[in-house]
């Protein structure tokens, strides 16, 4: 193992050599874009076995990862923003089609207008597409996830999207722990697709499907619509757990445990805790700090599984706490952040235990978010006595028009 | 030398029973096609009459592999299948991308553009039926002028067909041709070709369909080769740049017996409110088009 200093998008992209993917699907987006150059660059220097597909857009990207994936290839691709909402069919074709596809997402706002800055709208409005999200608070954390990722998703055979966000993660330096191929090798073997092309037993796969189930030429019942969803949904039920046991096995293999869904900071006592994703983990630990300096005794939650939505371990982490300050770069128009909504329902039923959650929407479209800011949301998250008190809306935290 | 007909392989690969219309050119082309192309081709397809063709789950009658992709996405599909089977050392396979109109002239064109400048090892076939026949008869961008369909219910449609095989040409693929189901060993002579030649291939196929063209169904074959027969279609292929004309297409042009269109439209009720004066502008452009045809075939 060695330390690397490297972007989070070189990370990405040595985290995909690593892990010897075997097809990749590249289409350039700012701040995604330096992710399928570092690969090109392994693939036409020999440092990696294969297939670069330059493809015309990323509906094709997912297009051709999809049907590589199905014919037994470990497939790659990257994107961000308006190229994941481009996306957008073929993401719930993936996840329909059960292809374990890992795709890092460098999160960017969503036009229009136009920005290429950071925040999380672009992966939250994929949420519901069956593709577990798994959420990055620094480099050496995209690395490990994606490895995880892999082992994971071919296990489930589910598609993971790595979400990092962009410029303040893809585009910045950090020490990045690189463990050796053999360990990598080790713990993710390859890829053996649970059927295999054979024209002696030819397939067809995603045909129509009716309704109900339907008996085939064995006389077997086959599952309809239905019963395939179903079937999907199980299996991200079970990722919850599948995730923990391949992360404490990760721990074990590199040093770095990814067994708790959730990043912990200063939880035990904590009068407010700032219940976040990504980066702003870091920014809400540095907070954290500051505020116990002024006697104000804060924590962190940071949530690293989105979906499957880990929601006994949120009850775990927050019951204990009496307000809650829901902070996020994404927000569900018409009602609130998307993280603030599965919060509150993950803690329904807790009754008298229940945390009086505030709501707050930052940094949208690379809207600086300081650790003094964070400070002044858990000053005014303090105020909130009771439930009522606080707002039933979201809170945008800006102080321009 | 052209296949006869005794020499074609006798092994099926649909079997008797899909769920196509009746009097559908699409399993005739779709059968021959199969027994070209052998038990080692992997057809991958999107939303239209071939997913129907191919059946419900759990069964089908189709004995090659296939995999089903979105309406926009068959040559992506194509291309991922082409690089999935590079990438784990399958060279023996076929990769048949098989798609209508809808998905090939209109939403499937920038799929299709792109895998096509990659030179992407594959075949490409677009099965043209002339409409979105798969949803009920709706207008394409291959609609001629002059149909009517279910979105150009009252005026028929105004404008020409898009010329797609040129749009594909200009791609320079490694062999393009034109075919239709009604000369079964056209067809099949054009995709045992195609086969053993690497890179991009692109086959125009007329499939004639009784259901939206408005013709009784034992007459499949005839209005096909009526297409034909008045130069509505031509059959030719371009392989290395060189053109040439194959099948029926050649004989018209060696004896210069076209027929007039009329012939063809009048047979079909999509062009029921054709007036004169549109079916002779619709003779002079096929005229047109036969001529620069002709002319570059060297008569």
């Amino acid at each position: 193992m060695a330390a690397q200093i490297l972007t989070g998008n070189q990370t990405a992209a040595l985290a995909a050599k690593l892990c010897r993917v075997q097809v990749v699907a590249a289409y350039p987006i700012t701040p995604q874009s330096k992710i399928p150059e570092v690969l090109s660059e392994y693939v036409e220097r020999g440092e990696l076995q294969a297939e670069f597909v330059r493809v015309e857009s990323e509906h094709s990207a997912m297009g051709v990862c999809i049907s590589a994936s199905l014919v037994g290839a470990r497939a790659f691709t990257a994107t961000a923003a308006n190229g994941l909402a481009y996306m957008h069919e073929q993401l719930h074709w993936a996840a329909g089609a059960r292809v374990p596809i890992v795709m890092p997402v460098t999160n960017r706002g969503l036009g229009a207008p136009w920005t290429i800055l950071n925040d999380m709208q672009d992966s939250i409005a994929q949420r519901d597409t069956g593709w577990m999200q798994l959420y990055c608070q620094n480099n050496q954390e995209i690395l490990d996830q994606i490895i995880l990722g892999y082992k994971v998703a071919e296990r489930l055979l589910v598609p993971v999207m790595v979400c990092f966000d962009g410029f303040r993660l893809s585009h910045t330096m950090m020490p990045v722990d690189v463990p050796d191929q053999e360990a990598v090798d080790a713990f993710l073997p390859p890829f053996t697709p649970p059927y295999q092309l054979d024209p002696e037993r030819p397939i067809n796969i995603n045909p129509v499907v009716m309704t109900d189930p339907l008996p085939g030429s064995d006389g077997r019942l086959h599952p309809g619509y239905m019963g395939i969803r179903r079937r999907l949904q199980e299996a991200l039920e079970s990722a919850v757990d599948v995730i923990a046991e391949e992360g404490r096995i990760f721990g074990e293999r590199f040093g770095r445990s990814y067994e708790h869904p959730i990043i912990e900071y200063q939880l035990d006592d904590a009068e407010i805790v700032f219940v976040t994703m990504g980066s702003l983990g870091s920014e809400a630990s540095e907070a954290c700090d500051l505020l116990r300096e002024q006697g104000i005794r804060a924590g962190v939650a940071s949530l690293r599984v989105f979906r499957p939505f880990p929601k006994q371990a949120v009850r775990d982490s927050l019951c204990r706490a009496p307000r809650l300050a829901v902070v996020e770069k994404a927000i569900s128009y018409g009602l609130e952040g998307a993280l603030a909504t599965e919060i509150k329902a993950a803690l329904y039923g807790l009754n008298d235990r229940q945390p009086i959650v505030a709501n707050y929407i930052v940094g949208l479209g690379g809207k600086d978010v300081k650790p003094s800011d964070l400070c002044d949301i858990a000053r005014q998250a303090l105020t909130f006595g009771r439930h009522e008190d606080a707002p039933s809306h979201a809170i945008w935290f800006s102080n321009e028009i | 030398m052209p296949t006869a007909l005794m020499d074609l392989p006798e092994k099926e690969y649909i079997l008797p029973g899909t769920r196509t219309c009746a009097g559908c050119g699409l399993p005739i082309a779709y059968r021959h096609i199969l027994k070209a192309l052998g038990p080692k081709t992997i057809v991958t397809l999107p939303a239209c009459c071939l997913t129907i063709l191919h059946g419900m789950y759990p069964k089908t009658p189709v004995l090659v592999n296939a995999v089903n992709n979105v309406f926009g996405g068959t040559a992506a599909s194509a291309s991922g299948l082409a690089a999935g089977l590079k990438a784990l050392g399958k060279d023996d396979y076929v990769v048949l991308a098989m798609a209508g109109d809808g998905g090939t002239f209109d939403m499937g064109i920038q799929a299709l553009s792109g895998a096509a400048e990659r030179q992407t090892n594959f075949i490409y076939v677009c099965y043209d039926n002339e409409a979105y026949m798969n949803t009920g008869v709706q207008r394409s961008s291959a609609t001629p002028s002059g149909a009517i369909t279910t979105t150009t219910p009252v005026r028929p449609k105004e404008q020409p067909k898009k010329d797609f095989i040129q749009i594909m040409e200009a791609h320079h693929p490694a062999y393009l041709a034109t075919t239709c189901s009604s000369y079964p060993m056209d067809l099949y002579d054009k995709f045992s070709k195609a086969r053993h030649i690497q890179g991009t291939r692109f086959i125009h196929l007329t499939v004639p369909c009784p259901a939206g063209w408005g013709f009784p169904t034992r007459e499949t074959i005839k209005i096909g080769r009526l297409a034909v027969e008045t130069g509505v279609i031509v059959l030719y292929e371009v392989e290395n740049g060189v053109f040439r004309l194959t099948g029926k297409s050649l004989s018209l042009a060696k004896t210069r017996r076209k027929r007039p269109v009329e012939d063809y439209l009048k047979r079909q009720a999509r062009f029921k409110k054709m007036t004169p004066e549109q079916m002779e502008a619709f003779q002079k452009e096929v005229d047109a088009r036969w001529e620069t045809l002709l002319a570059r075939a060297g008569f």
